[in-house]
């Protein structure tokens, strides 16, 4: 749109809505028509803030703004008297989490395909930054217009004023702060820049960096240290207006889209450690985890879009919903009353409503769970004013500040209280003027034929909604607008008499002309004669019945109460120990303190419980040196080189494997970045304390991992059409691959000594530190042994290549994972003293491990190297002790040996074997209790232990069935009874899973399970 | 020149990977008859006889028990110790059709459209896949052979596992119809956004589907009760052995409201119908069991559906079935281990609720009727085929499943593969025994 086009369309609202006043450089085609719109509105009762009502008084407003609001307070001169007797006034609504009048970003177009061509570079244009969703040189006030109908949707639903920017990219720019005031742009921006925002959602770039939560986080703190080496104008990196924007945004209130509980607190963490606090955007779902959010100690702006109830009538469909979705759908309304009672500051949005109708009918739902009306009224003014620094400007009906406020048939939040009134800087926009005055009832309606009167009733129910009483009681059509009404009616059934009639309304009286069925022409007046009976409809009805209690974590089998470190003594068991001791009968093992206290015979302790082993088999607990359950994302395959992310930065307490595999005694894993690329993430190695959050979840103390990965999967062999190569990332064959190792390292080694140069020489005039890398610190970690390598690996060739870089580059490989073939090189990998962990008896799902067979753990451990076997797959990992005994029948391995492969082994090649992987007095009590030989099938793990805790009992398990079963029938009777009373439902949502891999192979198609390669955004 | 380049990668590719072991043999025809002493012997329909022999001639078993006595120039083999079962069949999988998943050249697994029941398994087994040979070591001599794509998607056939070429391979050809339920369950809102593509209605896309194949079977019913027709049609004469029960119709369903539909083509049809996944069959097992519908469960070492699940679902599947009186078999269609596994699948339905003799059936007799060659093979009784193999300890344990001998058809089978192969090789590389 031109200039001049968009000035004539906003001269046209000018005249269209005369009450927007004239700006000074703004030219009149006309008679200038200067106003002050001076108005006292009186004998309201005036809601000044949450902590201030005055009953019978008045408020002021001239020019836009508020010039007085008290009792006591006469009209003044000039002013125009607006009569608010019975109506209350309150501050309007401020929303600092819009879109509004912001362009929106483009889709992309067309069906993803997961083995395209990568986007490797931006595609935006200019002397931008490198990555195309750090947008920080948007700015919402360049491109705000705004618009009727979006604002007459938010005005309808009590706001005013809104903080709006374009929600597309990780970091968005600025936001601009908007009253919802139509036709003037000029006057409807308050602040241009108010705010600086930012999101876990790369948005419309398609470039492939990057792609996975972990991703996210490592990109923007990268870009805080870019942003801080950037001051200092580096002459490498010529103009970069990404980051000189960024730095300009960094003295505006910093807002975090994070639109989940795990979000949030990552989002808090990046911000921790830029010395930023975020508002957070959460996810309404921040109940989960109340503690965890309080300790953010960051405001929150909390959308209400509380899910509808399911239609879960049939089994058939209920059966694949979750009790985490169906616990939330009850769960939800109780979100602002729980950071209340946290005393955690918050605010409202609509930004997520499908349905603004729902906005305030949810708030009031919140009423019964917590939430009193005073802070939600805060959050809706003063709070959000307060957060961005305007509350001078707007929040509460102070004077000097913008007339923006509501006039309402009753105390807000009442059922029956309508809006009726909307005022934004001083202009009045009608929400339901129509009953302002209470004007429906019936009425006496008489037609003046040219045979004389005729008389009806007229029964005026709603704006669209009247019927005519005479002989019969007829629906008539009808319309009225507060100014007009038509009538057109047939009041006799039978007769083929209809009126059609048109008049305008004074008051009590409406009247005006009509015509009859032969086209005679009439006149009518209807006169009021008594109100109608009020009927109030609310959308979700109030739940019957108490809500469940929160579980920990927020899914089945989740605890409702903890299980507690004990002190516990088993007896008389079959004790496993993995020491010089070996297998111990009738063995006792005391447990103190989370440690393993004692093991021997004929034990006591008068303050452990007795735990009887008679018959059954204790071990160590189980760990896993390659999983991939309990994290958010596992691959960032956006480049081939990304040692900056970390797994740690996504953990997922919820995920349902970490108890399914406690199951299968498992109490250690090591979470690894997939292998989408030849250098991955860095690792997390985790306990598997069920229940516990995202930092608790860690092994603590324990020293960093980092995944490379060879081969296939690395060159994207995948990625192809026909049989030809449809990958353009390097590396595309495993010569590629070699070289990236070179390249990097080389990076890195040039990088430390960069760092060392400029250390010893800082103090000197014109030395400038080199910019902080964190993909590049990572790697120099390894070189100096403080950082340790988990290779993913198959074929002699490539892990013989990667040994040689090394050996040339001066660093090291822990282990090999995978290691198919390391069978045919474990002379090598013995001489390079790297360790081995495999899997028992995969092969031939991929070219890469045709000769991959089932006695390679056995001939690796025979060559003397330390060999695991691993997992890679939330199944297996349940049955890790049968994948060890699988040893046993290829080649013949002792049973103890075979049991350490997934014990003791795997804890030494994580460096963790003075903690775990044996019964040793010291070692943390991380324990199995087993029915039979921990090796045979039959074996079936009756306890979990881990610190001392026990995570699972499988006595325990089978209460915690019926619990849920339990709650299952009790709110899916309560949705039933939801959809019975009329509210708004659903249809039923399968609760699918979303599966982490690594990108490894093929797996069982469950039904409700959706691949993570499915799911990346690349 | 392109073209040509992708030619011969392609020709490479096939034939690095549909080589076998070019020095293991298939065996000969059995000549002499032989005799197994001292074994406790697992008969597979619930009986164990310690110390019992079982007696071979002519490919077929000729006497079980004890107290037996062979001809004194007779071969014995004595198996004191040890234990003796009937050969384990892999009741579905794509063994043969499907050589390295990840090469395309490789795999004939899935066909293009969605009626095509003259599609047949058999005439693309290869029975030279390197996989074969890694599943007879485990016990696995026989297996159905199963293809996929659209939802008819063609007859399987049972194969015997120690064979020259398919023809020789073929135990029972065409035994089962192929149909493949739609999901009929709601797609994530949010990923069909991500896709791009339309979110539409796939219960009333699916049941559209299948009233589709009704009529597909409706007018093969009238086409093949008249007695001439103007055009032959191949689809048609294809699915004749349905309607007169020579063939079962195998249903690929998971879910209640598959299986639901899967009885109305019992009901309408009168087919012998077989519910193959079955994920959820245990919900229904009664309504199964009263319309004569048999299960084979895909894979027991599996997660559960639902987070919500009993976290051994699947685990105790088997049992539940057992109790209600379903007949129901346990494969393993594992892509990682290529269903090597299936004894240690039956093993951990006896870890939840099945006797060991239940497990066993479920991957031996259980599966033969499933099949339609139980009165060939299954059990180790008199008159049936002699695929049996001998272990060193419980063979549904991996922990003492040790397979030293096995026989197909009374032939003695070679148990050698690429993997023991490469094993010696490396033995020897690095000096060890």
């Amino acid at each position: 749109m031109t200039r001049a086009k968009r000035l004539l369309l906003a001269c046209g609202f000018l005249f269209l809505v005369k009450m927007v006043q004239a700006q000074a450089t703004f030219p009149v085609n006309g008679i200038a028509d200067e106003r002050h719109h001076y108005y006292a509105f009186t004998n309201a009762t005036i809601v000044k803030d949450a902590a201030t009502t005055l009953q019978r008084a008045t408020l002021i407003i001239k020019d836009g703004k508020i010039v007085a609001a008290g009792s006591n307070i006469n009209v003044p001169k000039g002013a125009v008297e607006v009569p608010c007797d019975g109506k209350y006034i309150y501050p309007s609504f401020i929303d600092i989490y819009s879109d509004y009048g912001t362009p929106a970003p483009p889709k992309p177009q067309g069906a993803r395909d997961f083995f395209a061509q990568q986007q490797i570079n931006s595609n935006t244009k200019g002397a931008y930054g490198w990555n195309e969703a750090i947008k920080s040189q948007a700015d919402a006030y360049k491109v705000f217009a705004s618009d009727a109908a979006k604002a007459k949707g938010l005005r309808d639903i009590g706001f005013g004023t809104v903080l709006t920017h374009v929600k597309d990219g990780i970091a968005r720019g600025t936001g601009t702060l908007v009253t919802l005031a139509e036709g003037s742009e000029n006057k409807a921006m308050l602040k241009e820049r108010a705010s600086a925002h930012f999101s876990f959602d790369k948005g419309s770039s398609r470039q492939s960096y990057p792609n996975s939560m972990m991703g996210v986080i490592a990109l923007l703190r990268q870009t805080y240290l870019d942003a801080q080496w950037y001051k200092n104008k580096p002459a490498g990196e010529g103009t970069n207006l990404s980051l000189e924007a960024w730095n300009n945004n960094q003295n505006l209130p910093q807002i975090f889209e994070a639109n989940d509980k795990w979000n949030d607190l990552r989002a808090d963490r990046i911000g921790d450690e830029a010395g930023v606090q975020y508002i957070i955007k959460g996810g309404g779902n921040e109940y989960q985890r109340i503690k965890e959010i309080a300790a953010t100690k960051a405001s929150f702006i909390l959308p209400l879009n509380y899910p509808h109830a399911q239609d879960v009538e049939d089994p058939n469909d209920a059966r694949f919903v979750a009790l985490d979705d169906l616990k939330h759908w009850e769960m939800a309304p109780t979100n602002p009353g729980a950071l209340e009672k946290a005393g955690i500051p918050f605010c409202f949005t609509a930004a997520d409503m499908k349905d603004n109708k729902e906005f305030i009918a949810n708030i009031r739902l919140a009423f019964d769970y917590g939430l009193t009306e005073a802070t939600a009224l805060n959050a809706l003014t003063k709070t959000p004013a307060t957060l961005l620094g305007v509350y001078d400007k707007v929040g509460s009906l102070d004077a000097g500040k913008l007339a923006n406020f509501l006039i309402t048939s009753g105390p807000i939040f009442d059922e029956k209280t309508t809006i009726l009134q909307n005022w934004v800087q001083g202009n009045k926009y009608g929400v339901k003027d129509d009953i302002w005055k209470e004007s429906r009832g019936t009425y006496k309606l008489v037609i003046n034929t040219a045979s004389g009167p005729v008389n009806y009733t007229l029964d005026f129910k709603s704006p669209s909604a009247a019927s005519v009483i005479g002989k019969d009681t007829v629906t008539s059509k009808f319309y009225y607008d507060g100014r007009n009404v038509r009538i057109n009616m047939a009041p006799e059934r039978g007769l083929e008499t209809n009126w059609r009639l048109s008049g305008t309304i004074s008051g009590d009286i409406w009247s005006g002309y009509g015509e009859d069925t032969a086209g005679n022409p009439v006149t009518w007046t209807a006169t009021y004669a008594q109100p109608a009976m009020q009927k109030t409809d609310s959308i979700r009805h109030k739940l019957a019945g108490p809500v469940g209690k929160v579980m920990y974590p927020f899914v089945a089998y989740g605890w409702e109460e903890a299980p507690r470190q004990e002190n516990l003594l088993i007896k008389n068991a079959t004790v496993w120990t993995n020491e010089k001791e070996g297998i111990l009968q009738n063995g006792d093992v005391l447990v103190k303190n989370g440690k393993i206290a004692a093991v021997g015979k004929n034990l006591s302790d008068a303050s452990a419980r007795t735990i009887d082993g008679s018959g059954l088999y204790l071990t160590p607990g189980i760990v896993d040196e390659h999983s991939h359950i309990a994290a958010s994302s596992i691959n960032e395959g956006g480049q081939s080189v990304t040692s900056e992310v970390r797994i740690g930065d996504n953990l997922n307490p919820d995920d349902i494997e970490i108890y399914r595999q406690l199951s299968g005694g498992v109490t250690t894993s090591h979470i690894l970045h997939g292998s989408a690329n030849t250098i991955g993430g860095q690792t997390q190695l985790i306990k598997l304390r069920w229940g516990a959050d995202d930092e608790e979840l860690k092994f603590k103390g324990a020293d960093p991992f980092i995944k490379f990965a060879l081969g296939e999967n690395v060159k994207r062999s995948p990625s192809a059409i026909g049989n030809n190569s449809n990958n353009n990332r390097f590396p595309d064959t495993r010569m590629g691959v070699e070289e990236v190792l070179v390249d990097a390292f080389t990076r890195a080694k040039d990088y430390e000594k960069n760092w060392k140069e400029y250390e010893a020489n800082k103090n000197k005039k014109g030395s400038a530190a080199p910019r902080r890398d964190l993909e590049l610190d990572a790697l120099v970690e390894i070189l100096n042994n403080k950082r340790f390598i988990t290779c993913h690996s198959y074929v002699q060739s490539e892990i013989t290549a990667a040994m040689r870089v090394a050996d040339k580059l001066g660093y090291h490989y822990n282990t090999f994972t995978h290691i198919l073939e390391g069978y045919k090189v474990a002379d090598k990998m013995k001489a390079h003293g790297a360790n081995a962990s495999t899997f028992s008896d995969w092969w031939n799902y991929k070219v890469e491990v045709i000769d991959a067979i089932p006695y390679n753990a056995w001939l690796m451990q025979q060559e003397g190297l330390n060999v695991a076997i691993n997992s890679d797959d939330a199944e297996m990992a349940r049955r890790l002790n049968q994948e060890a005994a699988k040893s046993v029948k290829y080649g013949g391995m002792s049973e103890e040996d075979a049991f350490k492969m997934v014990t003791i082994n795997p804890a030494k090649m994580l460096h963790i074997e003075n903690r775990v992987g044996s019964i040793k007095v010291g070692k943390d009590a991380d324990l199995v209790l087993w029915n039979n030989n921990p090796l045979s099938i039959y074996a079936v793990v009756q306890k979990t232990i881990v610190d001392g805790t026990v995570y699972y009992d499988r006595e325990k398990d089978a209460v915690m069935r019926k619990h849920i079963a339990m709650e299952r029938n009790r709110i899916i009777k309560k949705m039933i009874s939801e959809k019975k009373a009329g509210a708004k439902v659903q249809p039923a949502q399968p609760s699918y899973q979303l599966m982490q891999s690594c990108e490894e192979h093929d797996h069982s198609d469950r039904i409700l399970e959706i691949d993570d390669t499915e799911n990346a955004n690349q | 020149m392109k073209k040509i380049i992708i030619y011969f990668i392609s020709i490479i590719l096939s034939s690095c990977v549909v080589k076998a072991q070019e020095n293991i043999y298939p065996a000969p025809k059995q000549t002499a008859p032989f005799i197994i002493t001292n074994a406790t012997v697992h008969i597979g329909n619930g009986q164990v006889l310690p110390n019992a022999s079982v007696e071979v001639k002519d490919g077929k078993i000729i006497q079980v028990g004890t107290g037996i006595t062979a001809a004194a120039a007779e071969k014995a083999i004595d198996a004191s110790g040890k234990q003796v079962y009937p050969g384990l069949i892999l009741s579905v999988t794509n063994l043969g059709l499907v050589e390295v998943p990840s090469v395309r050249a490789s795999n004939d697994l899935t066909e293009i459209g969605e009626i095509d029941p003259s599609i047949r398994s058999i005439v693309a087994y290869n029975t030279d896949s390197k996989v074969t040979n890694t599943l007879r070591p485990n016990g696995i001599l026989l297996a159905n052979i199963v293809p996929q794509g659209g939802l008819i998607s063609g007859s399987s056939s049972v194969v015997q596992l120690d064979a020259w070429n398919w023809e020789d391979a073929a135990y029972k050809m065409d035994n089962a119809m192929n149909f493949y339920m739609p999901s009929l369950l709601p797609r994530p809102a949010r990923l069909a956004a991500f896709f791009g593509t339309p979110q539409t209605d796939p219960i009333k896309e699916g049941l559209e589907k299948i009233d589709e194949i009704k009529s597909f079977f409706r007018e093969a019913k009238a086409y093949l009760a008249s007695p001439a027709h103007e055009e032959t049609n191949i689809k048609f004469n294809a699915v004749k052995g349905l309607f007169d029960n020579s063939q079962k119709l195998f249903v690929h369903a998971n879910t209640v409201k598959q299986m639901l539909l899967a009885i109305d083509f019992v009901k309408e049809f009168h087919f012998s119908v077989v519910i193959v996944g079955g994920a959820d069959s245990w919900q229904i097992a009664d309504l199964l069991k009263q319309n004569g519908i048999a299960v084979i469960l895909t894979q027991p070492h599996t997660l559960p559906i639902l987070e919500d699940d009993d976290i051994e679902q699947p685990y105790k599947t088997p049992a539940m079935l057992q109790k209600a009186g379903v007949l129901f078999a346990i494969t393993d269609v594992d892509g990682e281990t290529r269903g090597r596994n299936l004894a240690f699948n039956a093993g951990t339905a006896a870890a939840y609720g099945l006797t060991k003799e239940q497990a066993l059936q479920s991957i031996t007799i259980n599966a033969a009727k499933i099949l339609g060659v139980a009165d060939k093979t299954g059990t180790l009784e008199v008159g049936k085929d002699a695929n049996l193999f001998i272990s060193t300890g419980d063979a549904l344990d991996m922990r003492t499943n040790i397979i030293t001998a096995a026989f197909i058809q009374g032939r003695q089978i070679s148990l050698d593969n690429k993997q023991k192969q490469l094993f010696e090789k490396y033995k020897y590389k690095y000096g060890l025994k």
